[in-house]
Parts: C-alpha cells; structure tokens; sequence
C-alpha cells in the first residue's frame, strides 16, 4: 500500500497530541483534562499506524482510549467538580517539572543536533502485513517469561483490590 | 475516465489496498449513503412489525402504510429547537453526540461487504472495530456528565459499566472464532476481517458450525453480548423509560437527539455485521460446498433480483388492496410508483455483470438484515432485566462461558 500525504498526517498527529497534553495540564476541570488525555491517546494511535505498527495502534485504542480512559472518567465523574475546581493546587512541583523537563529538552537538542551518526541511515520498514503475528511470536517466544511476570503483576493489582474493596472475603 | 472507471470495477482488491485514494471516497460516500438508507428503513421497519407484534397498526398516515414516517420525523427533528441546558458544559455538550457518531461510522471502514467490496483491509480489522465501537462508551459518558442533570447521569454510569462488563464476555468470544482462523492449509490465523471470510472459504465451513457446538455457543454468547452493548432491549437500562426517562440523552432534543438516534443504529448494525462475518461466512452464499457447480451458482446469483421483484410483487399486491377514495389517489400513485422503483432494481440486479458485482453484498447484507430482525424481535418478546441481574448475567454466566469455549476451542484446534 501506498501512503498518502504522509508528511500532512504526521503534523496534523503530533500537533494533536501536543495540544492534548498541554490542555491535560492547564485545563482545572479534571474531565476536561482527561477529555484531552482521550485525544492524546488516539494521536499516538495515528502515530503508530503511520509507523507500520497496527497491532500496537489497535491496543492503544483499545486498552488506553477504551478502556483505561472510560475507568478514569468514571471515576472522575463521581467526584464533585465545582469543589475540586475551587480547591488550591496543594502539589508544588514546579522546580523538579522544570528540571526534568530541561533535561529532556536538552537530551532531545542533543540528540537532534549530534545524533545522526547514532541513528540508522533509513527508517526501518517492517512488514505491515504480519505485524500482529510478529508481537505474538516475540511475546509467546522469546519474551514469554518477562509477559507471564507482567500478567502476574496484574493478578497481585486484581487481588489487592478485592481485599481493600472487601472487609470480609 | 469511463477507461478509468471500467478498468476499477474488474479489479481485485480493496481500494485501500491499491491506495487509490479517489475510489475509496467513493466507496465512503456509497457506505454512508447505504447506512443512512438502512437507519431509515429499520427505523420504519421497527414500529411496524413491533406494532404488528402488539397487534397494532403502527404508523399508517405519513404516506402508505406510513412509509414516509421516517422521513417525516427526520423533518420535525431537525427543524426542531435545539436546546441546551443553561448549566450544561458547554463543550463536552457538544462534543458528545459528535463522538458516538464518528466512531459509529468509521468501524465500517473495515467491514467486508465483498472480497473487494470493503474501504480498506487492516492487518488488525476486527480488533480495530471493536476498539472504535468501544469507545463510544466515552461519548455516552460525556452525554451524561455534561447534561448536569440527576437522570443523564444515573444513565451514563449504568450504560457505562454494562458496555465495559460485556466488552469483556464479547472479546473472548471473538477470540475463539479468531483461532479458528489459524486451522487449515493456511496456518497462521489473521485478525482481518476479509481474511476470517476467506478462511472460512477455505476450511468450507462457516465458523457457526466448526467444532459443533463450540462455535454455536461462542456466537449465542456473541449475540446476547452485543445486545447488551448497544444498549438495546432486553438489556436497555441506560434508557429505561419507567426509570430514567430517556437514560443518557434526556436533555438533548432535535438534531443532537437524532445524532444519537443515527449513532444507536449503525452500531447495531456495526456489531451485526461483526457478527456475520466471524461466524456466518461474510458474503459466502449458503451451501458453497454442498450445493456446487455452476447451476447452483446461477441460481444463487438470481437471488438478490428476485428478493427485489417479491417486494415489489408485495406493493403491488398492496397498491390493489388501497381503499378507492379520492383521498387516497395521491398514495396509491406513490405505493405503485414506490412498487415499480422496486421492480426496476430487480430487473437491473438480473443483468449479468451487475449480478456477478453485487451477490456478495447482497448475501452479506442479508445476514446482516436477519440479526437486525432479530434485533426488534427480542424488543417485542423480553421484559427488561434488573441491574443486579443484567452484571450477573455478564460476570457469572457469559464470561465463563466465553473462557470455557475459548479454551475448548484451543485444545480441540491443536489436536
């Protein structure tokens, strides 16, 4: 297949997801910043498909926007907005966000600068076709411990749950 | 151009797959068009055989046996007053409907309605439509949280929850029908949608009937999970009317009501055609093995012209049966011209090329048309259920059922 205006969808993508992220932090109402963490998502969705990697695209939709998100509105639903939004910000993290975030940016001038020698001459074109098949022979072959460890992880979350939601099980 | 255009209509593949841009917009507009066209006739279609199901007349005035019911009400809800509430929030407000429509829409990129007769062919096709349809629970949440009202909300949290507890009996059901796809000559499985029909093209079975009873009772689960999942009766407690008015979308009115009324519908018939194309063959025709040859083939093929000839055969038959009053003049004239509209198509769909084009959509559609039957169907049959007893249904009955299939599926599939 073809791609088309790819250079366009790129930009109208990550412009999208920018411009989530920074409503994510300056909007005060919580559902309007996880609105905007929603369309966040689904940029970096259009961002994987561009890099000829459905499945994970799929995945995001799914498991992020679908389903993580929905649980997060929930919850933030069940919350009282109007006091919330009066309520003074208590976390004063603004030194340590700003050192990070000039760490980061100098990280990514210095790599954008004196990195190209770091960086393969070409993108590297995966076959778009067996992607799925792919993820699942590394994730079921060679990594299969590193995901059984993950998913049992996930049980202890599960488990810690009935027990804190439960007092008599 | 008419080169150009020719040339397209004996290729193979999906647009998508020729990156022909143009092609694909069309099919767009064709799919839109075809959707709105089915939203309308089921909508009419619903109150009249519900009506016919409570020994009712439904809808008889707007037009013969309110054929232009519809239409009628499509009118009156947009030239409607478009209110929205003074302590609404504003933005999400208007965000809401937007959303439950686009994802109601864009699922059907992916749907095969032919083997070249589908927007595009992903790699990931079904996991893509299940993941756009879920996330039409964040426009029915939005809907409700934004309308700032007690009913709205009450509304979105319990669509909410069922939506996110079927997703989960209905994603483990698919799956099982996925791993069928990987038996066979072939032996990698696929996740896309034209290759789960062509999979079944080449094991010779629909997946309904593979492993008999596994694949019949990963489609019932399916079936009950995708009812629950467009929030349709028997398990439509995000509107229950004696409850909550009208669930989540009680203070919207007009155009807005309609998007969701637009959205409601097409993700019924999204699931649906899901549905058929993982276990009732996609647009396979019935019995392309047992019934071979190619004067079956004919015969099959002349049956998308002789659906259309009986239904106008049926106008005809009605157009006589009007009352002869003056009154009635301009109806009959539009019941017979309605009648004649029909029977052309019929006629065109007898033409050999058109008829080789076109008998994948029609059997797809048909399928497709049988679930949405079925659809009114449990409307006019069950009470709705209780909350406690519509997540009991989904925890403790569905989901183990789902697992258990899923697993059968696994260890019959490998020995």
């Amino acid at each position: 297949m073809q791609p088309v205006a790819t250079t366009f969808f790129f930009y109208l993508l990550s412009g999208l997801a920018l411009l989530g992220g920074v409503l994510v932090i300056t909007r005060r109402n919580a559902v309007h910043s996880a609105l905007a963490l929603i369309l966040t998502l689904l940029a970096l969705a259009g961002l994987y498909l561009m890099l000829y990697a459905p499945f994970v695209a799929g995945v995001q939709i799914i498991l992020y926007a679908g389903g993580i998100m929905v649980l997060f509105l929930f919850v933030i639903m069940l919350v009282s907005i109007e006091q919330s939004q009066k309520q003074e910000q208590f976390n004063q993290f603004w030194l340590i966000g700003l050192i990070a975030a000039v760490a980061l940016g100098g990280m990514f001038t210095g790599m954008y600068v004196k990195g190209a020698a770091r960086l393969p001459q070409h993108a590297l074109r995966l076959p778009e076709q067996s992607n799925t098949q792919q993820i699942a022979l590394m994730l079921y072959g060679n990594y299969m411990f590193a995901f059984e460890i993950a998913s049992l992880l996930l049980l202890v979350a599960i488990i810690g749950a009935v027990v804190m939601a439960k007092r008599k099980i | 151009m008419l080169d150009y255009i020719t040339s397209y209509l004996t290729s193979n593949v999906t647009p998508g797959q020729a990156g022909n841009v143009l092609w694909a917009f069309i099919y767009i507009l064709l799919i839109f068009l075809g959707l709105s066209v089915a939203v309308i006739a089921m909508n009419w279609l619903e109150r009249k055989v519900l009506a016919h199901m409570q020994v009712r007349l439904g809808p008889m005035r707007v037009g013969p046996h309110g054929l232009l019911q519809p239409i009628a009400d499509a009118i009156k809800l947009l030239i409607k007053e478009d209110i929205m509430p003074a302590e609404a929030d504003k933005v999400v407000f208007w965000a809401a409907p937007l959303l439950v429509v686009i994802t109601a829409f864009t699922v059907f990129i992916v749907v095969p309605f032919g083997p070249t007769h589908a927007v595009t062919d992903m790699n990931i096709g079904i996991l893509f439509m299940l993941g756009v349809s879920s996330l039409s629970v964040l426009g029915v949440v939005m809907a409700g949280w934004a309308s700032n009202s007690h009913y709205p909300l009450m509304g979105a949290l319990r669509s909410s929850a069922q939506m996110v507890s079927y997703e989960i009996a209905m994603g483990l059901a698919v799956v099982s029908a996925i791993l069928m796809t990987s038996l066979g000559q072939a032996s990698t499985g696929t996740l896309s949608m034209i290759g789960i029909v062509e999979a079944q093209q080449a094991q010779q079975t629909w997946f309904l009937f593979k492993f008999f009873p596994l694949g019949l009772i990963a489609c019932f689960v399916f079936a009950v999970a995708m009812v629950a999942e467009t929030n349709r009766a028997p398990f439509d407690l995000p509107e229950a009317e004696s409850e909550l008015t009208a669930g989540f979308h009680t203070e919207y009115s007009g155009f807005r009501w309609s998007l969701f009324f637009l959205a409601e519908y097409s993700a019924m018939i999204a699931v649906s055609s899901i549905a058929v194309t993982l276990w009732l063959g996609g647009w396979l025709r019935p019995f392309p093995t047992w019934l071979s040859g190619d004067t079956w083939d004919l015969v099959f093929s002349l049956f998308p012209g002789f659906t259309f000839l009986m239904l106008a055969a049926v106008t005809f038959f009605n157009t006589a049966r009007m009352p002869r009053h003056p009154y009635f003049r301009i109806q009959t004239l539009g019941l017979a011209g309605f009648g004649a509209l029909l029977a052309v198509i019929g006629i065109v769909l007898f033409i050999p090329p058109v008829r080789d084009r076109i008998q994948d959509i029609f059997w797809f559609s048909a399928k497709v048309a049988a679930f949405m039957y079925l659809y009114i169907w449990y409307r006019g049959t069950f009470p709705r259920y209780r909350f406690d007893q519509l997540m009991k249904v989904g925890w403790k009955v569905l989901l183990p059922i789902a697992l258990g299939v899923l697993i059968l599926t696994a260890v019959v599939g490998v020995f």
